[in-house]
């Protein structure tokens, strides 16, 4: 079984965001400023822990700018076989219709992948669109809110989940090949080993292959700008929370209320 | 001049953080409390491999080098200084002792155990009435013709009553002169007849570890045991101790480090006078002193390891970081008490017990009057280090790794 996990290098849960001429940027006083998205390590510790079950390999593909190999070396460090960085200047400035078709290019480059995994969401455009819209390119089978993968019958070319949804837990079997994006309760990411650590620093420097627009045999006219549907005019920075905090008090909450929708009346919000 | 660290340096330290963060933080308080060591901890370190990270893989480690060592400590004791003296004792007294002076036999059937985390380490040399002086210690060791009989008493022993392999150090000749030429080292392990061990508890810090003695009475050693020749045995503690406190040179950086982490962050939540108290000078004062001590603290001791992983004897710098470390911890956790007002004199906040585990360090591993001394000692030139007859290994990663593709 061919397993990829599609996985993001974000900003860190404690950068410092700014924004500087309408460009985001980041810094982190603490650590370092870029990391492997969390979510997805959920997905590849899923993955790992399928091919653990059914056998074959994991491999993690990254879209981002050059240097963008955290989510890469995680996944490496943590067991993944193999990983290969998209980049292009022309894939920049892609919403996650463009992202996701540059990532089905890939897996058709691929050609052999039966499955693959995605963490709910990015932490940094938290969409939580691009997996299904990949499944949407390809024709595969869309799982999303992942719970557990139940059963994988690579003889009948199903698989089994459990998906979390408002109303409970649904169980669906859908055919392979198929895109699933998983939930934080999937499982416990294991910590990167120090064999895994040592395995992933000499990969990324010797090994890793550098896919472009070229590589993918891309549209152009499908990725970058010109492939979004959506635009992104203005960027600015949230202006300072500002505002006085007033508590009603009163002898009951009935009473309380009563003060409130007076209030409310007084500085005409109603 | 290149201060960088590798990748491997930068997620091995990842790596122990989140480990530690996840898996001892959330309960340390109540350990501490108790003043036991909680029992997953020593074999969740086993298990991740940090019980041998600086060993060469032939000898059952991780093949990481001297600086990983110093980076795990750092994050190891930002939790707890509990987890790093584990660190401390096992690997930077013990194991890196074996490597510097045991035979292939020694280290084959002590060290390979010790560094696949199945048989933990501790050191023997402090006693009840030695501890600097410690050319005057009472332990004996007396030559039965196949082997040597101990007896004697050990006191302020990390991992007391939980270690398999001791190194020991005892006088084969206690009326040499000058007397420390008599004192010669031994691996005793636990299941000898003869060895018992305790606990000491009610310490002012370190709570949450275990510190006891262990009692030697004609305990037999064979002659196989003995590391390096009789009369070597100070040389050889004197070695370890270059390793043993660099480990507490690095932990130190990490509890100061987290003395800053957690003044910063109360000082941006707590307000006096209608604005958070970071914004007040005399706070800033102390956070910018932390700084300098945090920074001053990390390039002493990542210089000390940058030595070990040349082959470059290091004596000196190892003892400059450790004194300096462990000194201005001390001080980070007392201006990291007084940020927290009377929250820091609680156990509600971590302030407290950092600044309890910081005085320790300043007593053991060459108490910060013995380092003045030295540093002093080689500025006026009555002290020199002469060459050793076995030194530390240099790291080279083709000996310690076996397979050079991972």
């Amino acid at each position: 079984m061919h397993i990829l996990v599609c996985a993001k290098q974000t900003p860190s849960t404690t950068a410092v965001l700014a924004v500087d001429d309408g460009k985001v940027t980041w810094s982190d006083p603490g650590g370092s400023p870029d990391i492997a998205n969390p979510w997805d390590e959920y997905a590849v510790e899923e993955a790992i822990r399928l091919r653990e079950k059914y056998g074959g390999k994991v491999t993690t593909v990254s879209m981002g700018p050059e240097d963008a190999r955290e989510a890469l070396k995680t996944a490496i460090a943590m067991g993944c076989d193999e990983a290969a960085l998209i980049t292009d200047e022309a894939i920049k400035g892609s919403d996650t219709l463009a992202t996701s078709y540059v990532l089905a290019k890939a897996i058709e480059k691929l050609g052999d992948v039966d499955m693959v995994i995605f963490g709910r969401q990015a932490i940094d455009g938290d969409t939580g669109q691009t997996s299904m819209q990949v499944a949407g390119w390809l024709g595969w089978t869309p799982f999303s809110s992942v719970a557990s993968v139940d059963d994988v019958d690579l003889d009948a070319r199903t698989v089994t989940v459990t998906r979390a949804i408002e109303a409970g837990r649904q169980k669906v079997k859908g055919a392979l090949p198929a895109a699933l994006s998983v939930l934080k309760e999937i499982n416990e990411p294991r910590y990167p080993s120090f064999k895994g650590i040592r395995k992933a620093t000499r990969y990324m420097r010797r090994r890793l292959p550098i896919w472009g627009a070229a590589d993918l045999d891309a549209d152009p006219d499908k990725i970058g700008a010109a492939g979004s549907c959506v635009r992104w005019p203005d960027v600015f920075a949230l202006p300072p929370k500002e505002g006085e905090c007033t508590i009603v008090k009163a002898d009951s909450p009935e009473a309380a209320a009563a003060a409130l929708v007076d209030k409310l009346f007084e500085e005409q919000v109603i | 001049m290149d201060f960088s660290l590798s990748d491997e340096h930068l997620m091995v330290a990842q790596m122990v953080r989140d480990f530690v963060e996840k898996e001892v933080a959330p309960t340390i308080r109540e350990w501490d409390r108790k003043q036991d060591m909680a029992p997953h901890v020593l074999p969740r370190m086993a298990e991740l491999g940090i019980l041998g990270v600086c060993l060469p893989e032939r000898y059952g480690g991780e093949g990481f080098d001297y600086i990983t060592l110093g980076l795990v400590c750092e994050e190891l004791e930002r939790v707890d200084s509990t987890l790093r003296v584990v660190m401390s004792v096992h690997v930077g007294l013990n194991s890196l002792g074996l490597l510097q002076w045991g035979t292939e036999k020694q280290k084959q059937r002590f060290l390979v155990p010790q560094a696949k985390g199945e048989r933990y380490a501790a050191f023997g040399l402090t006693e009840p009435g030695v501890g600097t002086d410690v050319a005057r210690m009472a332990a004996t060791a007396r030559w039965v013709g196949d082997g040597y009989v101990l007896n004697g008493e050990k006191m302020w022993i990390s991992l007391a009553t939980r270690a398999h392999n001791f190194m020991v150090f005892a006088k084969t000749d206690p009326a040499a002169e000058p007397p420390h030429r008599g004192i010669s080292a031994f691996m005793v392990e636990r299941e000898t007849a003869g060895v018992t061990t305790g606990d000491i508890h009610h310490k002012l810090g370190v709570r949450a570890g275990s510190t006891g003695w262990i009692a030697l009475q004609d305990v037999h050693v064979p002659i196989a045991n003995r590391v390096g020749e009789e009369g070597e045995g100070f040389k050889i503690a004197m070695s370890c101790l270059d390793n043993g406190r660099y480990t507490v040179a690095a932990g130190a950086t990490g509890l100061i480090r987290a003395c800053l982490e957690a003044s910063t962050r109360y000082a941006n939540e707590r307000q006096t006078f209608g604005v958070p108290i970071a914004q007040h000078q005399l706070i800033q004062q102390k956070i910018g002193y932390m700084v300098q001590w945090y920074e001053t603290s990390r390039l002493l001791y990542l210089r000390a390891g940058w030595l070990k992983n040349q082959g470059k004897r290091n004596t000196r710098e190892t003892s400059l970081a450790k004194w300096y470390a462990t000194d201005t911890s001390f001080k980070a956790g007392h201006e990291a008490v007084q940020i927290h007002g009377a929250y820091g004199y609680s156990d509600e906040y971590p302030v407290e017990r950092y600044l309890r585990n910081a005085r320790g360090a300043i007593i053991y591993e060459g108490a910060s009057e013995i380092h003045q001394l030295m540093q002093a000692g080689y500025a006026l030139g009555y002290r020199r280090d002469n060459p050793l007859r076995c030194e530390l290994p240099a790291y080279d990663e083709a000996f310690w790794r076996q397979d050079p593709m991972t």
